[in-house]
C-alpha cells in the first residue's frame, strides 16, 4: 500500500503517482491523508486502482474518475465524481453541489446528504444519496439513475430527459417536466440492485419514481416561459 | 401619370422596411421567434473602417516576394508544456457535429491540417474523423458537456473552455431535432429526434473563483501538458479578459457579435453583443493592464473574411484569429450552384442561413446523408486551404507594405479610421487627424 501525506507532498504529485499507474501499474492500494479540503484531488484517475482519502476534500475531487474506487472518509466540496466514465466513487460524509454533474457511468455513493444540482446533467451514472438533496437536483439530467434515500428540494427533475429518480422521502416539489410515475416491477428490482450496491437497507416499496413527461422535447411555444 | 412615375413616388419606410414587416407578419403567424443561423446581418463598424498606412518616406517597407514575413504563432505559452505551434495565425472555430456534417468536419480538419494550422471541435464531444485529420485539435469543454470525456480531452491539443460565443452571449447552443440523428443523439446521451437546447451555464461552477478550480482540474487531468483556452462572447470584454486571465487562461478567445452560430434566435443574433472591432481593444487593454499581453495569447473571431481583416486584427494586438462562417462558404456553403434548391426550401444562394433545419443543399450544415455525401471532404479541404493560404499572404502582403517582418509587428499606429465610429472603437486616428474619440488630443 502506498500512502501519500498531501501536508509533505502537492496534489499535482499525487496525481501524477495516481495517473502514473496507467502506464505501469504496479500499485492498486492507496492511502491518502492531511487533505486540508484541498481542490481537484484524485481527479483524472484511469486504472483499477482503490483509493481511500482521509479528510475533507474540496471541489471535483475524483473528477472524470474512470476504472478507480475512490472513497472518501469526510466530506467533499462542489462537483464530486463529476463527469465520472465509470468505476465508483464513495463519500462517507456529506458532499456539496453539482455531486455527479454531467457523470456518463459509474456509481457515486454519498452517505450524507448533498447540496443544490446533485446529479445535473448526469449521462448515465448511477448517483445513491443515503441522506437528502438539495434544490435542482437532476437539472437536465439526460440517463442514469439517481436515488436519494431522504427529501429532495425544490424543483426536483427540472427539465429532465432520461435519467429514473426514486425518492423514498419527501420532494419539495418537481421542476417543469419531471412528474411521478409507477413503480413497476422492473423498477423495483433496478433499485433493489442500486440500493444493495451502495449498502443502503430501504425498502426498495418505500420509494416513489419519478420520470420526464416529455413535454418539452420539442420546441412549441406553449413551453416558452 | 404612368406607372413608372407612380413607382418612383413610393417610398419604402426606414423604420419599417421589407424585412421589418416581414417579420411581423411571420410572428404574428406562428406566435413563436425566428430561430436561424449565421451571424448577425445589420450593418456594424467593422473592419473595413479601417486602413493601413503603407510605408514611405517616414517608414520602410518589405520587399513583397523577397523579405520574409513570419506568420507563424505559439499559443498556450503560460502554462501548458506543449504549446500550439501553428505556421498561420488563421485558425478555425469550434463547430460541431450535429451542426455539421461529419464530412463537413473531416473537411475542416484536412484544410487546417494542409496549412498548419488548428481546428476545434463544438457542442457534441470529438469525432474520430475529425481527430484523425486534425494535426492539431482543440477539445471545447461547453456546458452542455455533450460528449465529454476524459480519453478524448487526453487526445487533444488544447482545451477551450466556453463560457459563450458572439452570436449569443449569455445563450447556450441549440440543436433542433431534424438533426439529431442516432449518430448525434447517440453522442450526446440523448432521445433522437428532441430539439436540444444547451444550458447556458457550466453545471460545476459558477464565477471566475470557481473557474480558477476546474482550470486546474482539466490541468490535473491532463498533467498540465496542454494550452487551456477560455472563449467568451464580447460584451463586457475588458472586464471578461481580465477574469478570465486571473482564473489562468494561457489563451482568451474574443468572438465579436458576427460571428456565426448553427442555430439561435434572430433577436439574440442581432442584439446581443459588441461588433469584433470594439471588442479587440478592450481585451488588448485588459491584457496589457494586467502586464499579460503577448503572455496570454489572443484569438480573435467574427466576421474575419480576408487577409486584411486579419491583419488588422493583429495590428489591434490579437496574436491570432479564428474563422467560422467564412470557412464553410470556402466549403460551398450558400455556393450559387445550389440556387434552385436554395429556392425550393424557401431561401436562395447567398441568403440561406436556417442551418436548424439541416436541409442545406451544400451538405453541410446537415445530417441528412443523401445531402451530406454532396460535400468530398478531400475537396472541401483543398479548398479550406487555398482559403487559408490566401489570408495568410494577404495579411504578409499588407504587413510587408507597412515595414513588418513578423505579422505580430502589426499595430495600432498602422492604421488610420475612416468614420468616428469606427477611430472610438479601434482607438486609431480618423484619418487625416490625429483624433481618436474619447482621447485628449
Amino acid at each position: 500500500m502506498q500512502s501519500i501525506n498531501l501536508a509533505e507532498h502537492s496534489v499535482r504529485q499525487l496525481n501524477q503517482l495516481l495517473h502514473d499507474q496507467c502506464n505501469h501499474f504496479d500499485q492498486s492500494q492507496w492511502q491518502v491523508s492531511a487533505t486540508s479540503g484541498q481542490h481537484n484531488i484524485a481527479c483524472g484517475l484511469n486504472q483499477n486502482l482503490e483509493v481511500n482519502i482521509h479528510g475533507h476534500v474540496g471541489y471535483f475531487c475524483a473528477g472524470m474518475n474512470q476504472l478507480a474506487h475512490v472513497t472518501v472518509h469526510g466530506n467533499a466540496g462542489q462537483g464530486v465524481a463529476e463527469n465520472m466514465m465509470s468505476g465508483t466513487v464513495h463519500v462517507k460524509g456529506d458532499a456539496s453541489s453539482a455531486a455527479g454533474a454531467t457523470a456518463h457511468g459509474g456509481l457515486l455513493i454519498v452517505d450524507g446528504n448533498t447540496g443544490a444540482r446533485c446529479g445535473i446533467s448526469m449521462k448515465g451514472c448511477d448517483i445513491v444519496v443515503k441522506g437528502n438533496v438539495g434544490h435542482m437536483s437532476c437539472f437536465m439530467a439526460q440517463a442514469g439513475t439517481l436515488v436519494v434515500c431522504g427529501d429532495a428540494g425544490e424543483a426536483l427533475g427540472d427539465s429532465l430527459y432520461e435519467t429514473v429518480i426514486y425518492v423514498k422521502g419527501k420532494v419539495q416539489s418537481l421542476g417543469a417536466d419531471c412528474v411521478e410515475k409507477p413503480l413497476t416491477k422492473k423498477h423495483l428490482t433496478q433499485l433493489k440492485q442500486l440500493l444493495k450496491s451502495a449498502g443502503a437497507e430501504e425498502d426498495p416499496s418505500q420509494f416513489k419514481r419519478y420520470g420526464s413527461a416529455r413535454q418539452l422535447y420539442n420546441f412549441k411555444v406553449d413551453n416558452a416561459y | 401619370m404612368n406607372n413608372n412615375h407612380q413607382q418612383d413616388n413610393l417610398r419604402e419606410s426606414a423604420t419599417f422596411d421589407r424585412t421589418t414587416m416581414a417579420e411581423i407578419r411571420r410572428a404574428a403567424e406562428t406566435g413563436i421567434y425566428d430561430i436561424r443561423g449565421f451571424g448577425a446581418k445589420r450593418k456594424l463598424p467593422h473592419f473595413d473602417d479601417l486602413l493601413f498606412l503603407g510605408a514611405s518616406m517616414s517608414r520602410y517597407p518589405l520587399e513583397g516576394y523577397r523579405e520574409a514575413c513570419d506568420t507563424s504563432v505559439t499559443l498556450g505559452t503560460r502554462f501548458a508544456q506543449k504549446p500550439i505551434v501553428i505556421d498561420t495565425p488563421v485558425t478555425i472555430a469550434g463547430m460541431s457535429f450535429g451542426a455539421l456534417s461529419a464530412n463537413a468536419k473531416e473537411a475542416l480538419g484536412r484544410g487546417a491540417s494542409a496549412v498548419g494550422t488548428s481546428t476545434t471541435t463544438g457542442d457534441g464531444g470529438m469525432t474520430p474523423e475529425e481527430r484523425s485529420q486534425s494535426d492539431k485539435l482543440v477539445y471545447q469543454y461547453l456546458p452542455s458537456r455533450y460528449g465529454m470525456n476524459p480519453d478524448d480531452l487526453r487526445k487533444a491539443d488544447a482545451i477551450e473552455i466556453v463560457l459563450g460565443q458572439g452570436a449569443k452571449p449569455g445563450g447556450g447552443g441549440m440543436l433542433l431535432g431534424q438533426k439529431i440523428t442516432d449518430r448525434v443523439a447517440s453522442m450526446r446521451t440523448l432521445p433522437k429526434g428532441v430539439d436540444q437546447r444547451s444550458a447556458c451555464r457550466h453545471p460545476d461552477w459558477t464565477g471566475p473563483d470557481d473557474l480558477t478550480i476546474k482550470i486546474q482540474e482539466l490541468r490535473e487531468i491532463t498533467d498540465w501538458q496542454i494550452p487551456i483556452y477560455i472563449k467568451i462572447g464580447a460584451t463586457r470584454t475588458y472586464y471578461d479578459v481580465k477574469l478570465a486571465v486571473k482564473a489562468g487562461a494561457d489563451v482568451v478567445v474574443v468572438d465579436g457579435m458576427q460571428g456565426g452560430t448553427a442555430a439561435t434566435q434572430e433577436v439574440f443574433i442581432e442584439h446581443v453583443g459588441i461588433p469584433t472591432l470594439a471588442a479587440i481593444p478592450q481585451a488588448v487593454q485588459a491584457l496589457q493592464d494586467m502586464g499579460m499581453h503577448r503572455k496570454v495569447q489572443l484569438i480573435v473571431s467574427g466576421g474575419i473574411r480576408n487577409g486584411a481583416d486579419v491583419a488588422k486584427c493583429m495590428a489591434l494586438g490579437a496574436d491570432a484569429v479564428a474563422i467560422g462562417t467564412a470557412a464553410l462558404v470556402a466549403l460551398g456553403c450558400n455556393d450559387p450552384k445550389y440556387d434552385e434548391e436554395f429556392k425550393q426550401i424557401g431561401s436562395a444562394a447567398g441568403f440561406y442561413d436556417d442551418y436548424h433545419e439541416g436541409k442545406d443543399p451544400a451538405g453541410i450544415s446537415t445530417q441528412d446523408p443523401q445531402l451530406a455525401q454532396r460535400l468530398n471532404p478531400v475537396d472541401g479541404g483543398r479548398k479550406l486551404a487555398n482559403y487559408i493560404r490566401v489570408l495568410t499572404l494577404e495579411a504578409q502582403t499588407l504587413a510587408r507594405a507597412c515595414g513588418k517582418s513578423n505579422l505580430n509587428n502589426l499595430e495600432p499606429e498602422d492604421m488610420v479610421a475612416l468614420t468616428v465610429e469606427s477611430a472610438a472603437m479601434a482607438k486609431v486616428p480618423l484619418v487625416g487627424t490625429n483624433w481618436i474619440p474619447g482621447q485628449a488630443f
